[in-house]
Formats: structure tokens, sequence, C-alpha cells
């Protein structure tokens, strides 16, 4: 393992150090590992909240902001939080007008976050709204599995409904705003190589070096298929046809086209991912609204990508466009 | 009654488990990796060590507040889907037996399937789903009935034991339909849980130390 660290076992802790020592806007709580905003609680501001393990950043922290989050929990690396953090996040940033929970679909983070909730609620009496993103569709959707897991479109979710509810909406309109996302994204990654948890020392999976993992997870979870490396025009259809058909998104439609960097791979190669990723939509008939390019919600040292579209009308598009002021997203300010 | 279940006795398996959790930490770390995310063992661990030292901290205390307290550490340390599951079992176990200095096997056996129930309550697997229930449940299942023939505690747990080996040996051929595991499918058969692993050394911690 060659890592730019000290103690594998301080990694979170000292990154967060990092954190508020470089964005002076942002504060930590370092006892519950929660960033959160420095004006917060914004008296009659829905709060919002998101969370889960280390190693995808900038998810979460790196969203917290005006605009966006008010506040992120850090779990270990590749870990849910646990409800603890949560609870004191919530405390931090409800102000009067309730609290967003905004959960990634993994077994561990919707227990966790659903502890949390209960607790706030006998504790606080805080109205607490959770919303779930399960938009990988490299998981089939049954009864038989965990379901669906959350993976890209948690990011336009965090921008969007933070958006609603900077400009004053309720709790339930912003989290319908928010499941109005979820609902119309889809994802689905590829890895190229995997990664190595500091704690464990060694790669998470074994990945040879011909070949590439279609499907794969935010922390190494194995996707669809084991398949031969190929050329970026070629994962572009691997991945897209998938997610095209699913929702499914056609011609006539506008999207956000989100090519997102898994941590590994340099933002030279997303924007050749980015050039196929084009291509293949307007072959399909669906316009880019806006794209996003970059590595925003990553997976330790994994190299690939993973492609996220969402389905977009105005409502969603001048949300997106609403101004944002965080360490990863910043733009209208 | 020498069947009775004292706090001391409690104490112990606590310990117990903490200490089989530090040895087999690699063990389900690696079981973890071929199906989960690689971190069963070190979260365990991590939980079972604060477990141990709030316990330490605690001092002399009735049956039920001493694993609630157990609870209450292992959600606020462990994370991930463990956290919760096996936070909530104790919580319900602490809950059942309340403050009081000793438990009959009977009572022993209420909390044990109060746990169950808290497990089932919040991960919402079934038989054969290849989770933790899989060992736990005919655990749970073998001590009761082994009471009920008659058995005293120490051959009751010692059935459990059995039962819960076997069951964790049964998620081998499983298909997992919970956790992580699951979006492995087909491929996920051929392994061992490692939540089944890890409950089948609690039930071998209670055979070791509650007799």
């Amino acid at each position: 393992m060659k890592k730019l660290i000290n103690d594998p076992n301080d990694v979170v802790v000292e990154a967060l150090l990092g954190v508020e020592a470089a964005h002076p806007d942002l504060r930590v709580d370092h006892a519950n590992k929660v960033v959160y905003r420095g004006d917060a609680p914004k008296p009659g501001k829905v709060g919002i909240i998101s969370g889960g393990g280390s190693g995808h950043e900038p998810l979460h922290g790196g969203f917290v902001g005006l605009g966006m989050l008010d506040a992120a929990c850090a779990g270990e690396v590749f870990t849910s939080p646990v409800p603890d953090q949560m609870l004191a996040a919530t405390k931090l940033v409800d102000g009067g007008a309730g609290v967003l929970h905004v959960v990634k679909n993994y077994t561990g983070d919707v227990m966790n976050f659903e502890m949390a909730a209960e607790l706030a609620a006998a504790e606080t009496g805080a109205n607490v709204v959770s919303v779930v993103t399960d938009d990988d569709v490299a998981v089939q959707d049954s009864t038989w599995t965990a379901g669906r897991r959350g993976v890209g479109v948690t990011v336009l979710l965090e921008k969007i409904a933070g958006a609603a509810a900077e400009e004053g909406r309720d709790l339930d309109a912003v989290a319908a705003v928010a499941r109005k996302v979820n609902a119309q994204g889809r994802s689905m990654g590829v890895a190229l190589t995997s990664c190595t948890v500091p704690a464990a020392g060694s790669p998470t999976f074994q990945l040879g070096e011909d070949e590439m993992e279609v499907g794969v997870g935010i922390h190494g979870e194995p996707g669809r298929r084991r398949v031969p490396l190929a050329p970026a025009k070629e994962i572009a259809e691997m991945i897209l046809e998938p997610i095209l058909s699913d929702l499914p998104f056609g011609s006539g439609d506008a999207v956000i086209a989100f090519v997102n960097g898994l941590g590994g791979t340099p933002l030279i190669e997303l924007y050749v991912m980015y050039n196929e990723v084009s291509k293949i939509l307007s072959k399909h008939g669906v316009s880019v609204a806006r794209p996003l390019v970059g590595s925003y919600i990553t997976s330790l040292e994994m190299a690939g990508s993973s492609v996220t579209l969402l389905k977009v009308d105005d409502e969603l598009l001048s949300l997106w466009d609403a101004p944002v002021r965080t360490p990863a997203l910043r733009w209208g300010i | 009654m020498t069947d009775d279940v004292t706090t001391v006795a409690l104490d112990a398996w606590v310990r117990r488990f903490a200490e089989l959790i530090a040895q087999e930490r690699d063990h389900l770390t690696e079981l973890d990796s071929a199906i989960g995310d690689a971190d069963h063992g070190a979260n365990l661990d991590r939980g079972m060590t604060a477990a141990v030292a709030s316990l330490d901290d605690l001092g002399p205390a009735g049956a039920g507040p001493m694993l609630t307290k157990v609870g209450m550490t292992l959600v606020s340390t462990v994370g991930g889907a463990s956290g919760p599951l096996y936070g909530t079992l104790f919580l319900r176990m602490g809950t059942v037996l309340g403050d009081v200095p000793s438990v009959s096997a009977e009572q022993l056996g209420a909390a044990l399937r109060a746990g169950l129930d808290g497990v089932v309550a919040r991960g919402k697997a079934q038989a054969e789903d290849k989770t933790m229930y899989d060992a736990f449940a005919p655990a749970v299942d073998a001590f009761e009935a082994g009471l009920k023939d008659g058995l005293g505690l120490a051959d009751a747990l010692g059935r459990a034991r059995a039962a819960a080996d076997e069951g964790r040996d049964a998620t081998t051929p499983m298909l997992a339909r919970k956790g992580r595991a699951s979006y492995l499918g087909e491929r996920s058969v051929g392994h061992q849980d490692p939540g089944a692993t890890s409950v089948a050394l609690l039930v071998a911690a209670a055979a070791d130390t509650l007799r």
C-alpha cells in the first residue's frame, strides 16, 4: 500500500482537520465527525444532511455549503456513520423547518439513518424526512436483493434539493423534489482497477491488467460482469445502454449528463469518456441540458468512471443553476 | 437454582465474545472481502472492544442495564449494518431482562428470542437470505427446545452452539438476498456468510461462559 497518509487509523480524523483548516466557511464537530455550515442552523430553512462511509470524497463533506448540504456525517472508510453522528448533525442544522436526510441505499446506511431519525424524534421532536437514493442500474431491483445502490444521482440530488431548501421551500416540498430527482436519474459505472481501504492495506478485489468490472459499486462491490478491457467508446456503450433503456430515456428528453471519475482516473480520460457519451446521447435524440464532468463520488483510488443521466424539466434545471458555494461545487456566486 | 445466569456470567459472556471476535477478526474480514466490503472483522472488533470498556466504566449493574449498555455502545461504534443489528440484538435482550441480579434459563431464552426478533425487525431478513439470521434463529430455537426437553442450561446452550454452527455452515451454498452480498447474485454462492459466522461466535461464547 502506497498512500499519502500518516497512521491508517487516523485518515478520517486527519482529513476532517484538513477540511476545517482549508474551508473557513465550514465547521467540523470532530467528536461526531460532522462537517457543517458555519451559518447553521438557518432559522426557517429546511436543513439537509447526508453522510456515508468515507472514501467517496468530495461526497458528502465537499458538498456542504450554501445551496447544497447543511451537514455531512463521515463514517469510517466505506462504513456507514453511526446514528449518534446523524443525530448530532440533525440537531446542528434544524432551524425549525425540519431536516431532510439524504441516504444512499446501502443496508448499513439505511439502518443507521433510520435509528438516527427515531432518536431525533424521541429526543428533540425534530421533524425528519428521509429520501433514499437508488439509481444504480447494475443491480437488479427485486425483493431478492437489497435493492439498487445509491450512486451518482446522490450528487445531483444534494445540489437540487439544496437549492430548493435555500429558496425557502418547506420540508415536504424539498423531499418531493429530492424524490423526483431520484426517480428520474439512473447511473452505472465501470472499474479498471480495485481500491485499497487504508485500514485493510491490500486491494479490496483483484482485477487483471486486461480486465474491467462492469457495473461496479462505489465500495468495490462487484457489478454485472467482468469483461476484457475495451476502448472508451465500447465502455460508454456498455454502461449507457442499460441506463438509457432503464428509465427509459428517449428522443426529445433533456438531461444533466454527469460523467464521474471514481478517484484514480484523470480528467483527460473523463473528457474522452464524455465525448463518447455525448455522441451516443445525440444518436438517441437525447439532448444534454447541462454537463458535469469530474470526480465527485469516488471510491478511493479506483480507476474507472460512472455515468449518471438525470432527466430534467425547467424546475430541476433552474434549481441546478441556482447559486452554490461548497468546496467541490461552486457557481453563480 | 444452579441454572441461574448471574450478571457476572453475562459480563463474562460479553467479554468472551469480544475475545473470540478479536481472535477471528482477520477471518471475518476475509469472509467479508469475498462477498461484502471487507470490514466485518474490524468493525465488530472495534465495537466489542468499546463494549468491554463500557462495562468496565459501568461497574456493577443489573442484567438489563448491562446488556443495554453493550447494545448502545455497539450502535455508536460499529457502523455499517452490523452496528444496528448487533446493537438492536443486545438492546432488546436488555429490555426483556430488566434490572435484576440474575435470570433463569427460561428468561435467557426469552431474551435471546427478543434479540432475534429485534434483528428481524431491523434487518428484515428471513430464513435462507444468507445472513446472521440463518445461524442465530436455529440457535435460539435449539436453546428453547433443549429447555423444553428438560435439559439444563449448559446442555441447552451446547445444542444452541451446534445449531448455530450448522446454520453458519449452511449459509455457504445460499444465494444472498440481503445486504451487500446480494449485489453478487449467483456469485455469492459458495461463500460462508460473515454475519452468520460472527453470530455463531456469540452463541459459542454463551456456551463457554453461561453455565
